[in-house]
């Protein structure tokens, strides 16, 4: 097997990894960077957030704001430090896009325009129209061609890291076309591989986004922390679980149950105004709207759908112009899709899996305990998100902490010294030669795709909107059951090109481990919090017990094992979270309290 | 007939270099939704019928741009092309056309990548700006005249179109030259002069014979025709201006 060596290995390229490669490349030009993704940099998930990015960008916003906002959307399990960070560092990443092309939609007077978006208390979401992903991941990928000291392992799949000693030293992948396999041995190897979503049944995400990186990490010794919370989007495709962004909300669109009747006054989010009112109505946090699907759908207020049950996603009254310009692409895939023109009737919509809260373990700087390792965007619990991200904190948070990845792992590279790598390759050559047991074994009768299915509904029905020790109890059942027969998995292909279902299988491993990790760790968390919500006697949240992250460590073929560690607070104490109009006036209250503490 | 009890044949196109010497066409019989996309179609049968079935996919919702594949005879995605529109005939898949193929439905884009790095796809500032001096002002007229190529999602579509690159392969194509466009036409950048000798070349703009199918198929309406066009206009007055202007034409 071929040994590659490079000062940095990414793997990654969405959009946390190409931030982190261009950081790594400017921070010092004569490193050597390997980027690796398992599709072409511009096809990764990143490319389809509709919404926007938040940044703190008005007079009349602050910093302290965006942090409130953060950290009570988080239903304070934020680490605050880190979302301290976060919100100064924002928005001189989303003018560095500007610099480097991002086409943000702008104010007739040539500045960058914000919007509206959930759980934010003044606008400050940077958008481009409904594609501001997709113009984020483009900029990133097109800019990152400029540094010669990047090189692209483009379609490569990472199959394994290589660890010895407490120290991280590269990473074991495959090329797609060929089946061949490299060493790509670094002094310092970060992780962006993205989300998880695809463990679940109806989903936003694309195919590719099956927790690769977290289960790398995982089985390597690295807790995965928080991954219980697992965020519904309230507003997607039912059937497909394709989303409809929540700028459609946050540009003036109504959530109607089955009487025309705009539900969400009913769960403390009203007063219904007829404009957008930031923190209020449609504009409340996602984990509280999904929630209020649930019980109009325990009501009977919901209407049926070929594939269930749905609300109405009004956007009529918005007009046709403003449609166009604003949210192009949610109309292209109302019509294309369903059938359905936004501008003159509304559109069906559910609740489906979205973000994956938690991840790889890492500090505020990235770092996750094991030497060499990094950790940026969707895969990595640097902590910014506590239980219930706020919609456009990512894409933000895929440049604050890509940036800071890719110049920690820089200066690690530089600290150290190479290792001299013939144990390291002898490792290697297992790792490879474990990857080529999937398509080599014969006798298996297990289908792939039922294995997936299976586990897909489980998890939608035991880590759902709503949880019970019960059903939690049945879906970790399910899935040790299906860590046993994943290894009597059936493949049909036994080529070396092009070979997608020893892939997929390989990728079904990964979702099988991190599943797991999902439903230990939500039985183990007796409280509702977020968007972990339980029915069966732990309705409240529970701070005595309960404010501190869940980490579970990998145990082999058992269950992982649970522990827990501290939140870090520094000025926002565990508070009511509240929206609308209570939200208003509890916060009013904590403000009465701090001036008279000041 | 319930949609649950109705069934469509897909043919679809097969290649394995280890094991044929061309292209073979298999036909799989499948369930009929009228909501199911072609690419829903290709899941299935990888999924219950055959597992060495190789194509791309990810987003599922036309914008990764990695599904195209020939459908019927046309460059289309498969995410947003849908049975229905079939029904109850065959549908007939195959991989791009003019690009080398890997296996089955998967084709070869290095072409595409190269491409892409050779025209520098990325900002050259006209003029220089701190991170801490804010945005460069831009107006929504500025940004309307490079948006539409900005779209462009890489999927290739219009390379199978192109009955140029189809001849000859040097031709830059349409994708990549909507994409030197919207730099070129970005009131930030300062670099056309550089971009525009890539297309004054041969293989440049001047392949272009006008046929327009490539707009026809590109799922985005990036429009790429008019970009080759704008940018034959803008070499032709390249052309004359380098001789009348120090430096060369840095209209535009
Ligand atoms: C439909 C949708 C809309 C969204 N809208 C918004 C929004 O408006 N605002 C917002 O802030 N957030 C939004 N989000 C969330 C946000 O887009 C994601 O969290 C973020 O883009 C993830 O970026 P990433 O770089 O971490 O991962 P990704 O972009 O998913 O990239 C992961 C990368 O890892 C690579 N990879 C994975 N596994 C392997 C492996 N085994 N070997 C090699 N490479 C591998 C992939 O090829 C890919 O390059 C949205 C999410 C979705 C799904
Ligand atoms: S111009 Fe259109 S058809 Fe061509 S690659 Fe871009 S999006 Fe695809
Ligand atoms: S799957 Fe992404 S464009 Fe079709």
């Amino acid at each position: 097997m071929e040994t590659i060596k490079v000062d940095i290995a990414i793997v990654g390229g969405g959009g946390a990894g190409l931030r982190a490669a261009i950081a790594a490349a400017e921070a010092d030009a004569s490193q050597t960077i390997a980027l690796i993704s398992k599709v072409y940099p511009m096809r990764s998930h990143t490319v389809a957030a509709e919404g926007g990015s938040a940044a703190v960008t008005q007079a009349h916003d602050n910093l302290d704001h965006h942090f409130h906002d953060t950290v009570a959307g988080g239903d304070w399990l934020c680490e605050q430090d880190v979302v301290e960070y976060f919100v100064a560092h924002a928005r001189e990443e989303m003018v560095q896009l500007e610099h480097w092309g991002c086409p943000w939609s702008r104010k007739d007077n040539g500045h960058v325009n914000v919007r509206a978006f959930g759980g934010m208390k003044i606008e400050r979401t940077w958008f481009a129209a409904d594609k501001t992903g997709f113009h984020i991941l483009h900029t990133l990928f097109q800019t990152s061609m400029k540094y010669p000291s990047i090189r692209r392992f483009d379609e490569h799949f990472c199959c394994d890291l290589i660890v010895e000693n407490g120290r991280c030293h590269g990473a074991v992948v495959i090329e797609v076309a060929t089946g061949k396999f490299t060493f790509i041995q670094a002094r310092a190897v970060i992780i962006a591989t993205g989300g998880a979503g695809r463990v679940f049944r109806e989903n936003t995400n694309g195919g590719i986004v099956t927790g690769d990186g977290m289960a790398l990490a995982y089985r390597h010794g690295v807790p995965l922390r928080d991954m219980e919370f697992v965020q519904y989007h309230p507003t997607c495709m039912p059937g497909t679980g394709l989303l409809f962004t929540e700028a459609c909300r946050g540009e003036g669109g109504f959530l109607l149950n089955r009487d025309g009747y705009r539900y969400l006054q009913d769960y403390g989010l009203g007063p219904p105004d007829p404009s957008p009112r930031n923190k209020a109505m449609e504009l409340g946090p996602r984990d509280r709207l999904s929630q209020a699907f649930w019980h109009e759908k325990q009501k009977g207020k919901t209407i049926d759908g070929p594939h269930g049950q749905v609300v109405h996603l009004d956007l009529r009254h918005l007009g046709e112009k403003k449609l166009h310009e604003r949210l192009p692409q949610i109309c292209e895939l109302a019509e294309e899709f369903l059938g359905v023109d936004p501008a003159h009737a509304p559109i069906p919509v559910c609740p489906a899996v979205h973000y994956t809260m938690g991840g790889i373990m890492a500090n505020g700087e990235t770092a996750s305990p094991l030497a060499g390792l990094y950790s940026a965007g969707e895969c990595s619990s640097v902590g910014l998100h506590g239980a219930n991200r706020l919609g456009s904190n990512s894409l933000a948070e895929l440049c604050v902490f890509g940036k800071v990845a890719g110049s920690e792992a820089s200066k690690f590279a530089r600290s150290v010294t190479s290792h001299h790598s013939g144990t390291l390759e002898k490792q290697a050559e297992d790792v490879k030669q474990q990857a080529l047991g999937i398509i080599t074994r014969s006798g298996g009768t297990e289908r792939m795709a039922i294995l997936r299915t299976e586990m897909a509904q489980s998890m939608e029905d035991g880590c759902g909107i709503y949880r019970t020790g019960t059903a939690m109890q049945a879906t970790c059942d399910k899935i040790d059951e299906l860590r046993e027969r994943y290894r009597n998995l059936n493949i049909d292909d036994r080529s070396s090109t092009w070979n997608t279902e020893w892939l997929l299988a390989i990728e079904l491993g990964y979702q099988l481990d991190v599943a797991q990790s999902m439903v230990y760790s939500a039985i183990n968390r007796k409280e509702s919090r977020g968007s972990h919500q339980r029915l069966d006697g732990y309705e409240q949240r529970d701070d005595v017990n309960y404010l501190r992250h869940t980490l579970a460590h990998y145990n082999g073929d058992a269950a992982p094992r649970i522990d827990y560690m501290g939140v870090r607070i520094t000025k926002s104490r565990p508070g009511i979270r509240a929206y609308g109009a209570a939200g208003e006036k509890a916060e009013q209250e904590r403000k009465n309290r701090e001036a008279a503490s000041d | 007939m319930t949609d649950i009890e109705k069934t469509i044949e897909i043919e679809v196109m097969r290649y394995h270099p280890e094991q044929d010497a061309s292209p073979v066409f298999k036909t799989y019989r499948i369930p009929y939704a009228s909501d199911q996309s072609v690419l829903q179609g290709l899941q299935y049968i990888k999924d219950y019928i055959d597992g060495t079935l190789s194509f791309r996919w990810s987003c599922r919702m036309a914008i990764c741009g990695s599904c195209g594949v020939m459908i019927n005879n046309q460059p289309k995605l498969s995410c947003k092309t849908f049975l229905r529109d079939y029904y109850p005939g065959k549908i007939r898949v195959e991989a791009l056309q003019h690009l080398p193929i890997e296996r089955d439905l998967v084709i070869d884009a290095t072409d595409f990548i190269n491409k892409l790095e050779s025209i520098k796809p990325y900002i050259v500032p006209r003029e220089a700006r701190s991170l801490e001096q804010g945005e460069y002002l831009q107006t929504p007229e500025q940004l309307a005249r490079y948006e539409q190529f900005s779209s462009c999602i890489n999927c290739m579509l219009c390379y199978a179109a192109c009955p140029q690159y189809g001849l000859k392969p040097e031709f830059t194509g349409p994708g990549v030259l909507a994409l030197l466009h919207r730099y070129n036409a970005d009131s930030r950048d300062g670099a056309r002069a550089d971009r525009m000798q890539i297309v004054n070349a041969e293989e440049g703009v001047w392949g272009c014979t006008l046929v327009g199918y490539c707009s026809e198929v590109c799922p985005k309406q990036v429009d790429p025709a008019a970009a080759v066009n704008r940018n034959k206009v803008n070499s032709t007055l390249d052309y004359f201006l380098r001789f009348l202007m120090p430096g060369g034409g840095e209209s535009g």
